[in-house]
């Protein structure tokens, strides 16, 4: 720099060279933040781990600026910034989530085994000790296999129909109105199907009619999902299947579905997810019970939704009720968690290679 | 079994936009015909009148006659599957299905049609990879997925494809634009040893292949920006390239515009 050329307009040439802070800066500025930090909370007396952690935040996203400006630059210290403002935000959101597992397994971990999971409340009291959610988790399987069996072939056709035939009014209406019915809240979808199935038709609780609501939920899902899914097969493999004289319906369910089968599938398995833990439908229309019931047409059933609330309502706060319902929320997670995992699986296995 | 193509007067609409008008030609069975002519003069539309594929498309509308050995293909009472089964098509991007094997891929059209013998299909697959110059480098692979070819492969899996159902006519839209230089020379042989068989018609961007590959050649064009595309000229290559008889085939060929 001592030697060189002076530009025409007498000002130093520019460089492309410039000075770079060291890998390990941002974990020492994260360490000196922390510190001081902790050094305010003493002085201040407090001790709130959450006002803590804001503090070293705050003074890590400005320590980061000043000392940046410092050594780089004006634009590096705001690229600085952007960066560490992304990293908070992420952390913020992936927080809760981590806390709730954290929570879930600790809490559920205690009750839960196989004798759990195989029997169920018939001849123990809800402030008894003992007891299980074997009802549960077979009310719970039934009415969400039922809903699927109901809510997938009429939301995939209605995809269909929507993406390959749908041209005019109907089409757009069909749209709108599964818009509508996406937002539809779990509860109006139980009130309904307790009126209508219950009062007016008097079939009496059963499992089948928690059924008929958690389609109702399920089935915008399913068509939506499916219909993104339908679009994204290119026009040229149907174009390609038309070509050798195929038909178009034959074109459909042999080119068209096969090759979204892995995204359709996808979709399936994420409103089954949403369903298998709506509880405002089954407590209106499941009604619960003690006892084992295989018949899902006739008589009550139990759920697990249902049970967690069931139990934690009858626990106040602590005890043997209070520490199944957080056992149960464990198996309920877990069940949708292998929902996930097996639609991912499946996904995969299917996808066009 | 070639056919022979009767067009007279047809017109195309996308809608109410016509895009090609009053089109009349007759292409020979056993012969290759190329559509020459700039981007958007219709060669394309008028390629998928002549197996209906043209109403596929929503809005699209043909007014006119196709004879296919003195069967208006759009006649009344005619099947559009029917006429698709006869008049085969490959487009310009190979696309092979995507979750079917090889064998399956060019097995496609007659099993989707329906009517097959398993015990045939073996012989019928193994004779159209043949016909499409395919059979030597895949017959240890027909299990394995149809899209994990190289492009110039999946052209011929797509050719093998369309003529496993033995169409009277084999329509090619710029099947080589997707493909290098070596894939399209195999292509071009392959289509003077398909033209004993089929009729094909094929377009094409590339004057230089349309020389080498055709028997006969039409020029289209579009009279103004907006207006419909027609038919210059048609003739044997041989004369439309060495002495056209319409001075726009001339400027075209020599370069003037297009």
């Amino acid at each position: 720099m001592s030697t060189a050329p002076v530009t025409a307009t007498g000002a130093a040439p520019r460089t492309l060279r410039g000075a770079r802070l060291p890998k390990w800066s941002p974990w020492a500025i994260a360490a000196g933040a922390v510190v001081v930090a902790v050094v305010l909370g003493l002085v201040a007396d407090m001790d709130n781990p959450a006002q803590l952690g804001l503090i070293a935040a705050i003074l890590f996203v400005l320590g980061t600026y000043g000392i940046a400006t410092r050594v780089e630059g004006r634009r590096q210290a705001k690229d600085r910034v952007a960066t560490s403002l992304v990293w908070v935000c992420f952390l913020l959101a992936v927080f809760p989530l981590a806390s709730l597992l954290w929570e879930t397994v600790r809490q559920g971990v205690k009750d839960l085994d196989f004798y759990f999971l195989s029997h169920s409340m018939g001849v123990v009291a809800d402030t008894e000790t003992g007891g299980g959610i074997y009802h549960a988790i077979l009310g719970t399987l039934e009415q969400v296999g039922l809903a699927t069996v109901v809510a997938v072939p009429v939301g995939v056709l209605t995809a269909v129909y929507l993406v390959e035939y749908g041209r005019g009014k109907l089409a757009q209406a069909v749209t709108f109105f599964v818009d509508v019915m996406t937002g539809i809240p779990s509860i109006v979808a139980g009130l309904f199907v307790l009126s209508f199935w219950i009062l007016i038709l008097d079939m009496g609780y059963s499992g089948f009619a928690g059924s008929l609501a958690l389609a109702i939920l399920m089935m915008p899902i399913v068509v939506r999902s499916t219909e993104e899914m339908l679009k994204l097969v290119p026009n040229e493999l149907r174009e390609a299947s038309l070509a050798l004289g195929v038909p178009k319906w034959r074109t459909i369910l042999k080119v068209v579905l096969p090759t979204s089968i892995g995204g359709i599938t996808t979709g399936i398995m994420l409103a089954v997810a949403r369903i298998t833990g709506e509880t405002a439908p089954v407590l209106l229309l499941v009604w619960g019970t003690n006892f084992i019931n295989t018949n899902p047409f006739k008589d009550p059933q139990a759920s697990l939704p249902l049970y967690i609330y069931q139990q934690y309502a009858n626990s106040a706060g602590y005890g043997a009720a209070y520490d199944r319902a957080w056992a149960a929320a464990l198996t309920l997670i877990a069940i949708v968690m292998i929902l996930n995992l097996v639609a991912r699986g499946i996904a995969r296995w299917k996808s066009p290679r | 079994m070639a056919k022979r193509i009767d067009v007279s007067g047809l017109t195309a609409f996308y809608g109410s936009h016509k895009a090609i008008e009053d089109i009349s030609m007759t292409v020979e069975p056993r012969s290759v015909t190329a559509f020459i002519g700039p981007s958007g003069c219709g060669k394309s539309t008028f390629l998928r009148t002549l197996n209906r594929m043209h109403e596929v498309t929503p809005g699209g509308r043909v007014e006119g006659k196709v004879l296919l050995d003195d069967e208006d293909l759009y006649g009344a009472g005619i099947d559009p599957v029917a006429v698709r089964r006869d008049v085969g098509m490959v487009f310009q991007r190979p696309n092979p299905f995507p979750t079917m094997s090889i064998f399956d891929n060019v097995a496609a059209g007659l099993r989707l049609n329906g009517n097959y013998k398993k015990s045939e299909l073996g012989d019928v697959v193994e004779k159209s990879l043949k016909g499409a110059n395919l059979w030597n480098e895949v017959k240890d692979r027909l299990n394995r997925p149809g899209s994990g070819l190289s492009g110039g492969q999946q052209q011929r899996l797509c050719i093998a494809r369309a003529i496993a159902v033995e169409p009277d006519v084999l329509l090619m839209d710029e099947p080589c634009s997707a493909l290098d230089p070596i894939s399209t020379l195999a292509i071009e042989d392959l289509i003077s040893e398909l033209k004993e068989r089929f009729t094909i018609v094929i377009v094409t961007h590339n004057m230089q292949q349309a020389a080498r590959v055709s028997d006969r050649t039409a020029f289209f064009n579009l009279a103004a920006v907006g207006q419909p595309g027609r038919l210059i000229e048609i003739d044997d290559t041989e004369r439309i390239f060495s002495n056209p008889s319409v001075q726009a085939t001339e400027d075209y060929i020599s370069g003037r515009f297009g």
